[in-house]
C-alpha cells in the first residue's frame, strides 16, 4: 500500500517507553541491568568540574612571569581554600611584601611562566540523575547512565517550556475545548500535572505557577505570551532549560485550538495517576517533543525492545491538519493521489485526500498533515 | 557495486547529493548530445537522526526517486551503482553535507577586530558556522569565556592570534584559556577535539606545550602573517581535511558515504561559495549571493576578487522563523504584508511554522506572509554580511583630509551596492516561489540594489552540487550552471541618492524589434517591462533630480543595454531605503500597487 513519511506525535495508551538517562560527564552508574527502579531513584551520579578562575598572579605580585614559580607557595595540583595565600614576594626585610590569594576554594590547575596567570579550578559540583519513570533497567551505558524501559501511556506534545517534573494528573477542563483561566486553578493543584483544554490564558498559567502546579497541559497557548512569561522570545524551538516552576506542554499549537479528543480522553482516563512530564522541545537535529508518560504496573519486558521502524501515512490513518486553512482539523486519509496538484498559493505539491466526516473531503498538501500515532 | 571512477577517466554521468538538515536532494547530471545537462532530481528526508541514524538511507531514497523518474538504475546492492555501463549506473557519485547542524567552529584571536576576525573569515569561508569568537580584548571575563567554551562543544577550534613575530604573551594566554576549558567534541566518541593553530608561528612550541596533550592539535600557516594581508587558504584547507577525518567520520553512516564518493564530501556552504567565486571570476563582475534555508541564511560576496561569506545562524524560514520575528520586530514584517491582518494571529502563525517547520503555504495569504518574513530574514542577513565583509582592520593607510572628515578608513564594507553587478538567490523560498516575479521582488526589497543590478535565482537548488562538481570537472559544472541552474530574472534599475517627491527619472527604451517606449517615473513607483536576457534592451535612464545617480554619476544620464530575464526589467523609484508608510490605510494600497506592477499574485485571490 502507498504510504508517505511525515513525522507524527505519539498518543497511545499502551506503549513500550525507553528513557535514556545519561550524565553530562562520565561518572558512576548505580544500577544494574534487570533492576526495577522508581522514578525518583538515583541511577547515576558524577561531579561536574568546578568553574575555572584565571588570575594574573605575576601582575598582582609585580614580578616577571618567567620568575613566578619562585614566588608560588602552592603548586599545580595543590588544594587551596578561598583567600589562602598562594604566592608571595619576600619583600624587603620582611616588609613591603606582595601576596596573591586564592579567589575560590579548589585546586591549582596551571601556573604559566609566559603570561603569569595561575588557574584555580573550583571544587566539583555533585550531579545525580534519577530514573524519571518507574521501570526496569534494560541497558547500562558504562560510566554514563542507563536505559529504563516501561509499559506506559505516552502523550507527546508539540511544544513545551520547562524541564522534567513529576506529579499526579488532575483535570482542570471538562471538555477538550475548555479555556483555562485563573479561576480554574486552585491550591489543590499544587504538585499536580494539570490538564486543560483548548487554551490557557497567561493569567491561568501564572496562577498555576503561583500555586506550584508541577505541569500544565493545554491544546493551545498564545505565542506572544511566551515573552511575557519568560521575559524573552523563543526564536528557535530549543527549550527545556526554562525555570518557570511549572512545566508547560502545548499539545496542538499556538492559538486557541481544541485538544485532540483522543489526547484529552487518554489524559482524563489517567487522572489520579502519577505522570512523568518533560517540556524539553527541540525541533531540529534530533527532534525532541515534550511528553507526558504514565507508567503501568504491567509486566515489563526484561530485554530491550527494539523501537519499531517509523511507518508512513497510509490510507485509513487518522491525521491532523497542521497548517491553514485546515489547522487543527482531524480526519481520515481516504486517498493518496500520485500526481502533484496546484494549491491556492499556486504552489504545485503532492497531496493526500482527507475525509473530515459527514461527506466533507479535501485535498491537503502532504507536508501539511501529521499522523496521529496510536 | 559502489565505486567512483569511469572507464578511461571520461565521465559521462554524475549523481550528486546534498545532505541537508531535513532533506537530501539528489540530481542526475548527464553528458547528452546537447552537452552537459541536469536531467532529473529527487529528494527524501535526511536520515542522520534517530531512528535511522544512517545518512546513506536518505541518500539511497533520494537516488531511488531519481532512478524511478529517469529509468536509469542508480542503486545496486545497497549502494550507488558505478560506473555507467550503457546508460545504467553513473560514472561518479559526489556529495555535500550540512546535516546534523553542519560544521560548527569556535574561533579565537588576539584582537577581536583583527586576528579573531581573520580566523572567523577563514572558518566561514570553509563553510562553517562560527559558534563564538574569543579574543584577548573580549568584554567577557576570562572565567566566563572558559565556561562558554566548555558549554559549546564545537566540532573544532581555530586558534589564531598575533602576526608572525608579534605578541607571544597574548597568544599563549588564549591557549591557556582553551586548555583550562578542556573542550570536548560535539559528537563525543572518545576523540580529542581538533584544534587548528593558525597564529604567530614563533609561538608554536608554547602552543604545543599547552594544547598537544588535551587535543588533536594541528598546526598551519598564520591566517594573518602580517597586518596588511590575510592568508586564509591553509586554515580553510585544514578545516576541510578535519571535517572529513573527524566530523564526518563520526556522524552516523558517513563512513559508508565517504567510501562511495569520488571526491571528498564538502560542507554545503563551502560548495556554494566555490560557485559564487567561479561566477565572479569568469565574468569579471562583483557578485552577492544568498542561500536562505530553514535554519540559517548564508550570504556570499565577491567584490574586486575578495570573497566573503557569512552565515546568519538563526535567520531562516522554518526552524528559525520565530527568530526573524524576534530580530526584525513585527512592524518590519507587517510593512510587507499587502492586506490587513490581526497581529496576535500573525504571531501565532509564525510560532506554528517554527514548531512544524516542514509545512508549506497552501493559501495565498499564507504565501504572502512567508514572503514578507523572507524579505526581513534576507535583509537582516545582508546587513550582517555588509558589517563583516570589510577591509582589513588595523592596516595603516595614508589618509587625506577628506578621509579624516568622512570618519572612515580601514574597516569599510567591501559590499558597495553601486558596484554590485549580480545578485544570485537560492533556497526554498526563492527557488520554489510559485512565480519568479515574487523571487525578484523579495530580493530587490531585501537587498535594495542601487543603479543597475542583474538578479538571478538557482532554479531548483543545485549550487552545492555544482560547487563540488567544479572540483572534478569545471567545464561540466559551468555548462550545467549556465543552462539548468541559474535563471536570470532580469535587471533592477534604481537611483541612488537623496530622493525628493515628484519626478525621479526618465526611462527611454528601444526594444529589439525597434519599437520605443518611454516613461517618466515619480517617487514610490515600480515599473516592470518584459525583456529577454539576450539580446536585452537599449536603454537611456536620465535622473530628473541632480542628487540621484543611476550609474553614470549624479544627475547624469546612463545609456546601456540592459539584460532582462524571465521577469524582465524592473525600474524602482521607491528610494533607498525603500519608503513604506507605517499606517495600514496608506501602506496596503501602496503595496497592492507594487504587487500589481510586478504581476506577483493571481488577481482576485484571497488576502
Amino acid at each position: 500500500m502507498a504510504a508517505i513519511f511525515t513525522p507524527g506525535l505519539t498518543v497511545t495508551e499502551q506503549h513500550i517507553v525507553q528513557k535514556t538517562r545519561q550524565l553530562p560527564l562520565e561518572g558512576e552508574v548505580t544500577v544494574a541491568v534487570g533492576d526495577l527502579v522508581k522514578a525518583d531513584d538515583v541511577v547515576a551520579k558524577t561531579s561536574l568540574p568546578g568553574k575555572v578562575f584565571p588570575v594574573n598572579v605575576a601582575n598582582q605580585l609585580g614580578v616577571d612571569p618567567g620568575r613566578l614559580n619562585g614566588y608560588m607557595k602552592k603548586g599545580v595540583g595543590d588544594r587551596v581554600t578561598k583567600d589562602e595565600i598562594i604566592a608571595e614576594t619576600p619583600g624587603i626585610m620582611g616588609f613591603f611584601k606582595s601576596e596573591a590569594k586564592a579567589v575560590v576554594s579548589g585546586t591549582i590547575e596551571a601556573v604559566s611562566t609566559v603570561t603569569g596567570i595561575v588557574i584555580v579550578q573550583a571544587d566539583p559540583i555533585p550531579v545525580e540523575i534519577d530514573a524519571y519513570i518507574d521501570g526496569r533497567v534494560v541497558e547500562v551505558i558504562e560510566g554514563e547512565g542507563c536505559v529504563v524501559q516501561a509499559m506506559a501511556t505516552m502523550v507527546q506534545g508539540i511544544f513545551g517550556l520547562g524541564g522534567e517534573t513529576k506529579g499526579v494528573i488532575a483535570m482542570a477542563a471538562y471538555e477538550p475545548d475548555d479555556v483555562i483561566g485563573p479561576e480554574h486553578i486552585t491550591a489543590d493543584h499544587k504538585g499536580k500535572v494539570v490538564i486543560g483544554g483548548s487554551y490557557v490564558t497567561i493569567a491561568g498559567l501564572k496562577k498555576a505557577v503561583e500555586v506550584g502546579a508541577a505541569a500544565l497541559v493545554t491544546g493551545g497557548f498564545d505565542y506572544d505570551e511566551i515573552k511575557e512569561l519568560l521575559g524573552y522570545e523563543v526564536g528557535v524551538a530549543i527549550t527545556g532549560g526554562e525555570e518557570l516552576g511549572t512545566t508547560l506542554i502545548v499539545t496542538e499549537g499556538f492559538g486557541k485550538i481544541g485538544m485532540a479528543p483522543a489526547t484529552f480522553a487518554l489524559l482524563k482516563k489517567r487522572a489520579g495517576d502519577r505522570a512523568s512530564v518533560n517540556g524539553a522541545t527541540q525541533i531540529r537535529a534530533g527532534v525532541i517533543r515534550p511528553e507526558i508518560v504514565v507508567t503501568d504496573d504491567a509486566e515489563i519486558p526484561t530485554e530491550r525492545v527494539a523501537a519499531p521502524e517509523p511507518v508512513g501515512i497510509a490510507q485509513g490513518d487518522l491525521i491532523r491538519g497542521i497548517r491553514a486553512p485546515w489547522f487543527g482539523r482531524i480526519g481520515t486519509v481516504s486517498g493518496l493521489p500520485v500526481q502533484p496538484i496546484q494549491v491556492g498559493s499556486e504552489t504545485t505539491v503532492r497531496v493526500l485526500e482527507v475525509d473530515f466526516g459527514e461527506g466533507d473531503t479535501a485535498l491537503l498538501p502532504r507536508s501539511n498533515v501529521e499522523r496521529i500515532e496510536r | 557495486m559502489s565505486g567512483t571512477s569511469a572507464p578511461n577517466g571520461a565521465i559521462r554521468s554524475v549523481l550528486a547529493t546534498d545532505c541537508g538538515s531535513t532533506t537530501t536532494k539528489a540530481i542526475l547530471i548527464e553528458k547528452t548530445a546537447d552537452g552537459w545537462r541536469q536531467t532529473w532530481r529527487g529528494e527524501a528526508p535526511t536520515t542522520v537522526e534517530a531512528p535511522f541514524e544512517d545518512v546513506t538511507r536518505g541518500v539511497l531514497n533520494a537516488a531511488m526517486e531519481v532512478q524511478e523518474l529517469s529509468g536509469r538504475q542508480l542503486v545496486e546492492d545497497g549502494g550507488i551503482k558505478t560506473p555507467d555501463v550503457e546508460g545504467q549506473g553513473v560514472d561518479m557519485y559526489i556529495s555535500t553535507s550540512s546535516a546534523g547542524g553542519g560544521l560548527q567552529l569556535v574561533v579565537g584571536g588576539v584582537v577581536r577586530s583583527m586576528t579573531a576576525e581573520s580566523a572567523m573569515r577563514a572558518a566561514l569561508g570553509a563553510g562553517a558556522i562560527v559558534m563564538d569568537a574569543f579574543a584577548s580584548n573580549d568584554p567577557r571575563k576570562p572565567h566566563e569565556q572558559i565556561e562558554r567554551i566548555r558549554q559549546l562543544r564545537p566540532d573544532m577550534i581555530l586558534l589564531a592570534g598575533g602576526i608572525d613575530g608579534g605578541t607571544r604573551k597574548h597568544v599563549v594566554a588564549l591557549a591557556e584559556m582553551v586548555a583550562a576549558a578542556r573542550p570536548r567534541t560535539r559528537l563525543g566518541g572518545g576523540f580529542n577535539l581538533p584544534i587548528i593553530y593558525a597564529g604567530n608561528q614563533q609561538v608554536i612550541p608554547d602552543i604545543k606545550e599547552r594544547l598537544e596533550s588535551i587535543s588533536d592539535l594541528q598546526i598551519t600557516d598564520n591566517v594573518r602573517p602580517v597586518m596588511e594581508n590575510e592568508n586564509l587558504a591553509p586554515a580553510r584547507d585544514k578545516i576541510h581535511d578535519l571535517f572529513m577525518e573527524h566530523v564526518m567520520a563520526q556522524a552516523p553512516g558517513y563512513d559508508k558515504l565517504m567510501s562511495w564518493v569520488g571526491v571528498p564530501i564538502m560542507p554545503t556552504p563551502g560548495a556554494v561559495g566555490l560557485i559564487m567565486q567561479t561566477i565572479a571570476e569568469q565574468r569579471g563582475i562583483n557578485v552577492a549571493g544568498v542561500d536562505i534555508g530553514g535554519a540559517t541564511t548564508d550570504v556570499f560576496s565577491v567584490f574586486d576578487g575578495k570573497f566573503n561569506r557569512t552565515v546568519s545562524a538563526n535567520l531562516g524560514m522554518s526552524y528559525s522563523v520565530s527568530n526573524v520575528l524576534a530580530e526584525a520586530g513585527l512592524p518590519m514584517i507587517l510593512r510587507w504584508v499587502p492586506f490587513n491582518i490581526d497581529e496576535k494571529g500573525l504571531r501565532n502563525r509564525i510560532g506554528n511554522k517554527m514548531i512544524r517547520p516542514t509545512t508549506i503555504p497552501e493559501t495565498l495569504e499564507e504565501l504572502k506572509i512567508e514572503q514578507a518574513i523572507a524579505r526581513e530574514a534576507l535583509r537582516l542577513a545582508f546587513i550582517q554580511h555588509k558589517e563583516f565583509a570589510v577591509e582589513l582592520r588595523g592596516v595603516q593607510q595614508e589618509r587625506t583630509i577628506a578621509d579624516a572628515f568622512r570618519q572612515t578608513g580601514s574597516g569599510d564594507t567591501l559590499v558597495k551596492m553601486k558596484k554590485l553587478d549580480l545578485i544570485v538567490g537560492s533556497g526554498g523560498v526563492l527557488s520554489h516561489a510559485p512565480r519568479r516575479s515574487q523571487s525578484m521582488r523579495m530580493m530587490i526589497d531585501a537587498f535594495e540594489p542601487e543603479c543597475v543590478t542583474e538578479i538571478a535565482v538557482d532554479s531548483i537548488f543545485m549550487m552545492p552540487h555544482l560547487g563540488v562538481l567544479s572540483t572534478v570537472d569545471q567545464e561540466a559544472a559551468t555548462e550545467v550552471f549556465e543552462r539548468d541552474c541559474i535563471i536570470y530574472l532580469g535587471t533592477c534599475v534604481a537611483p541612488e541618492g537623496d530622493m525628493k517627491s515628484g519626478p525621479v527619472m526618465k526611462v527611454e527604451l528601444t526594444m529589439p524589434d525597434g519599437t520605443k517606449e518611454s516613461r517618466t517615473m515619480s517617487d514610490g513607483e515600480l515599473w516592470s517591462v518584459p525583456c529577454e536576457h539576450e539580446p536585452g534592451v537599449k536603454a537611456t535612464v536620465t535622473p530628473l533630480q541632480s542628487t540621484l545617480d543611476v550609474g553614470a554619476g549624479p544627475g547624469k544620464p546612463l545609456s546601456k543595454t540592459l539584460r532582462g530575464g524571465v521577469v524582465g526589467l524592473v525600474f524602482d523609484t521607491r528610494g533607498r531605503p525603500i519608503r513604506i508608510p507605517t499606517e495600514q490605510s496608506a501602506r496596503v494600497p501602496l503595496l497592492e500597487g507594487w504587487v500589481a506592477a510586478m504581476d506577483e499574485y493571481p488577481k482576485g485571490g484571497e488576502g
